[in-house]
């Protein structure tokens, strides 16, 4: 699931600022983070709420633009794209998962995995490819243990099987990279255990690049590498 | 395709939405049945004005009119070439009509028209107008032996029923006459009785049969041959004191007018009423019937009674004339305008009386010339061709649109206001999809920003939200086709039970002379409401759309 053919790291960050207006004055969420990810690689970002990590997700996962910076991926800047450019990306090559999972209400597991592809096919070219998206989608689902709760809606799920559906939405694009946003900070002890082993899983036997994010150092424990982050800067690595 | 599925699944998801719907379906709904409705009305009432006019009207500005109709009609053929299919002269005159009920005089201010019976019917529809099937088939303005309808002939549901006409023509006409005499008959009676008390009076049944005895079966004298009797005075007399049925006193009143009658029994009686009439005329049916609130139609004169009339002679200046006429037969076309305004009588006697045959030549004189044209033929091309072929000084030559324009347009006008002033209510129920769109984006926000993350477009985003304004219009102006038709094709109904239900009448024939709300249904115009309620709801739906499209996902993504 990975692009092992680019050369140099997968994604990286150069030197990014971001600063928010909050009330009357500014406030500054990022003063220039350096950052990279190898293909393959699994980094965990840690640090402490409003150290700036998840922000620094966003501007990766292409959600947000930085006020100064660039974002590399795959070889590509991607920070000063265009906005369809941006929207395709997100598409193809990023794959998200977050602390609330963001799975959509009116949709069922299976068609909450295959939004994506259905983002990104007009209805002909869906109408095309509908069946080789259901066997894929099933295939997730099934591996993440929901091969029976197909047709559930979001509600009728436990917190677990939900974020199991969010990873599977976010694989099911074959991304690059996965970006993952505090995955079991909703959940019990047991499920997110189970949530991180898939995790873990995916970037051992997979090699599917992973940025984790997460203010758990027993989690991040399980990555290859820790980014600590404190008030908007590169702490350790 | 994300657009499609979620469309559908906030269409189903989202009652409110709906709610909002339910506002254009009635607009949409009100608008078809309101148009279906007018259109009815209008189309209604433009045949029955073209019903009554002919295509062309070919009139002089001075009441005395032209002379030489038949030079005339020579020369609007030469200048309207093959498109005139038939012409008839006329002689209209304003006049007043008087006639007596229960003893009480009537005055109705009319148009009176002359109108020749040979060619009439080539011109307008007048014909259709009559009560009675002969003279539908050929006017005559001689009175009929009965057979009058007594069921509304142009109605073909059961129409309000008119009993009154049962025994109208000769046998009204023999009954009122025999009344009458047998009222004088006793009024001298008990005269004489004062002095000789002694002599029995018969009774009153005996007296009548008598009287219809002596006079049924002789066969009534042509109307055509007493016209020129008409203007005698002694036979005036006669149809003037006989107007209507009497109560006990009034005509006693007339015989005592008259203390002469008794002693010269036969003098002076050219004619016998209950034999022969005046010269025939047909009134229109408003003018002397009303409809009581059951539907029946009661009249307060009957084809067989004689009316006087009085109108202008064609002299300078004109000098007002009476004379008697014998009501034959009465013309409906349903325009309460026409039916209690026009009086029809033979031109050539309405010329005769007004002096407009020259006494030396014998050429008469007419109005109006009526042209119809051929199927086809363009209105206004032959209008402008007469105009030009003759002076504007002393014809108007005008089409039958041109004679009702103000109203025509009258009711073109209130048709567009009340279709803008509808459309308003569609207009006011875009905002409503405003407003709850507006509520579904910020309910929606986070699945936004989700859809954003997952690599959705602006342009996508924006298209979720006008596709569902789309669904919603769709929705909603199909439920409002469907209501639409649903109640016009059942209006009729639909006004019974509201009838039945309130006690009031909601559409009081009376006042039409409908018997059916006329309803037409035009698909050109159902499409133009359906595409401006569509519209509508899409349009109301940018607003909401754009700013969806426009919303920042990682605040998206954070809202709860």
């Amino acid at each position: 699931m990975t692009d092992k053919a680019a050369p140099g790291p997968l994604l990286s960050v150069h030197g990014i600022r971001k600063n928010y207006r909050s009330g009357g004055g500014i406030l500054e969420v990022l003063r220039g983070i350096n950052f990279q990810l190898e293909s393959g690689g699994f980094v965990a970002i840690v640090g402490q709420s409003g150290s700036g990590k998840s922000t620094l997700l966003h501007l990766m996962g292409l959600l947000d633009a930085p006020d100064e910076g660039e974002v590399w991926l795959g070889g590509e800047r991607v920070d000063n794209v265009s906005a369809t450019r941006r929207d395709r990306l997100r598409n193809t090559a990023i794959g998200m998962v977050f602390q609330a999972y963001h799975l959509l209400p009116e949709l069922t597991a299976l068609e909450n995995v295959l939004a994506p592809l259905m983002v990104r096919h007009g209805i002909a070219a869906w109408l095309r490819t509908r069946g080789e998206a259901h066997d894929q989608a099933r295939r997730l689902l099934d591996r993440f243990g929901l091969g029976q709760r197909l047709r559930h809606k979001p509600r009728q799920l436990s917190g677990g099987e939900m974020q199991r559906v969010a990873i599977a939405r976010a694989l099911v694009t074959q991304p690059r990279v996965l970006l993952a946003d505090e995955p079991t900070g909703n959940l019990d002890e047991a499920s997110g255990a189970g949530i991180l082993d898939a995790i873990c899983e995916l970037n051992r036997r997979d090699g599917l690049s992973i940025v984790l994010v997460t203010h758990d150092t027993a989690i991040a424990g399980r990555a290859d590498r820790i980014v600590r982050l404190a008030a908007g800067r590169v702490e350790l690595v | 395709m994300y657009k499609l599925l979620l469309c559908w699944r906030y269409l189903r998801t989202r009652w409110i939405a709906l709610a909002s719907v339910i506002s254009v379906t009635l607009g949409v709904a009100t608008m078809i049945v309101v148009n279906a409705v007018m259109a009815g009305f209008a189309h209604e009432m433009q045949t029955r004005i073209h019903g009554i006019l002919s295509d062309i009207v070919f009139e002089s500005h001075s009441l005395s009119g032209f002379q030489d109709p038949k030079w005339h009609m020579e020369e609007i053929r030469r200048a309207a070439g093959d498109s005139v299919a038939g012409m008839t002269p006329t002689v209209a005159v304003p006049a007043m009509l008087n006639f007596q009920v229960r003893g009480q005089w009537v005055t109705r201010q009319v148009m009176f028209i002359g109108i020749d019976e040979s060619t009439h019917a080539q011109a307008s529809d007048f014909d259709r107008y009559l009560q009675h099937p002969e003279n539908r088939r050929q006017l005559s303005f001689s009175l009929r032996e009965g057979g009058y309808d007594t069921v509304d002939s142009q109605s073909d549901g059961p129409g309000p029923t008119r009993p009154a006409l049962e025994g109208a023509g000769w046998p009204h006409r023999r009954m009122r006459v025999a009344r009458e005499r047998l009222w004088r008959e006793r009024q001298e009676q008990q005269q004489g009785a004062g002095a000789d008390e002694s002599k029995p009076i018969r009774p009153v049944d005996q007296q009548v049969d008598a009287v219809l005895a002596a006079t049924a079966p002789a066969g009534p004298a042509s109307a055509e041959d007493t016209d020129a009797q008409s203007s005698d005075g002694q036979a005036r007399e006669t149809g003037d004191a006989s107007a209507a049925d009497k109560p006990p006193g009034q005509s006693g009143v007339a015989a005592r007018q008259d203390p002469f009658r008794a002693a010269r029994p036969d003098e002076g009686r050219t004619m016998d009423p209950a034999r022969e009439q005046f010269t025939g005329i047909v009134p229109g049916i408003g003018l002397a019937s009303f409809r009581d609130n059951t539907g029946v139609d009661r009249f307060l004169v009957l084809p067989g009674d004689d009316v006087k009339i009085t109108f202008p002679t064609a002299g300078t200046p004109p000098k007002a004339v009476s004379d008697t006429f014998t009501i034959v037969d009465f013309y409906e076309s349903k325009m309460s305008e026409y039916d209690s305004n026009f009086v029809f009588v033979p031109i050539v006697a309405l010329q005769r009386m007004r002096g407009m045959v020259d006494p030396q030549t014998g050429v008469p004189s007419v109005n109006s010339i009526q042209i119809k044209l051929r199927d086809g033929a363009d209105l206004e091309e032959v209008r402008n061709r007469l105009r030009k072929a003759f002076p504007a000084e002393l014809y108007a030559i005008s089409t039958w649109r041109d004679k009702q324009g103000p109203l025509l347009s009258a009711v073109d006008m209130e048709m567009a206001v009340l279709n803008i002033l509808l459309f308003m209510i569609i207009a006011v129920a875009g905002f409503g999809i405003l407003a709850i769109f507006f509520m579904i984006v910020v309910e929606k926000t986070r699945d936004i920003g989700i859809l954003k993350s997952l690599g959705a477009g602006a342009p996508g985003i924006a298209g979720i939200f006008l596709g569902y304004g789309l669904f919603l219009g769709l929705v909603g102006a199909g439920a409002g086709l469907a209501l639409g038709l649903a109640i016009t094709w059942n209006i009729n109904s639909i006004r019974t039970v509201v009838e039945w239900l309130t006690g009031q009448r909601v559409f009081d024939p009376s006042i039409y002379y409908f018997f059916k709300i006329p309803t037409i249904v035009h698909p050109a115009t159902i499409a133009w409401i359906i595409a401006g309620a569509v519209a509508i709801a899409v349009a109301a739906s940018v607003l909401p759309a754009l700013r969806a499209a426009r919303l920042h996902p990682v605040e998206a993504l954070r809202h709860d």
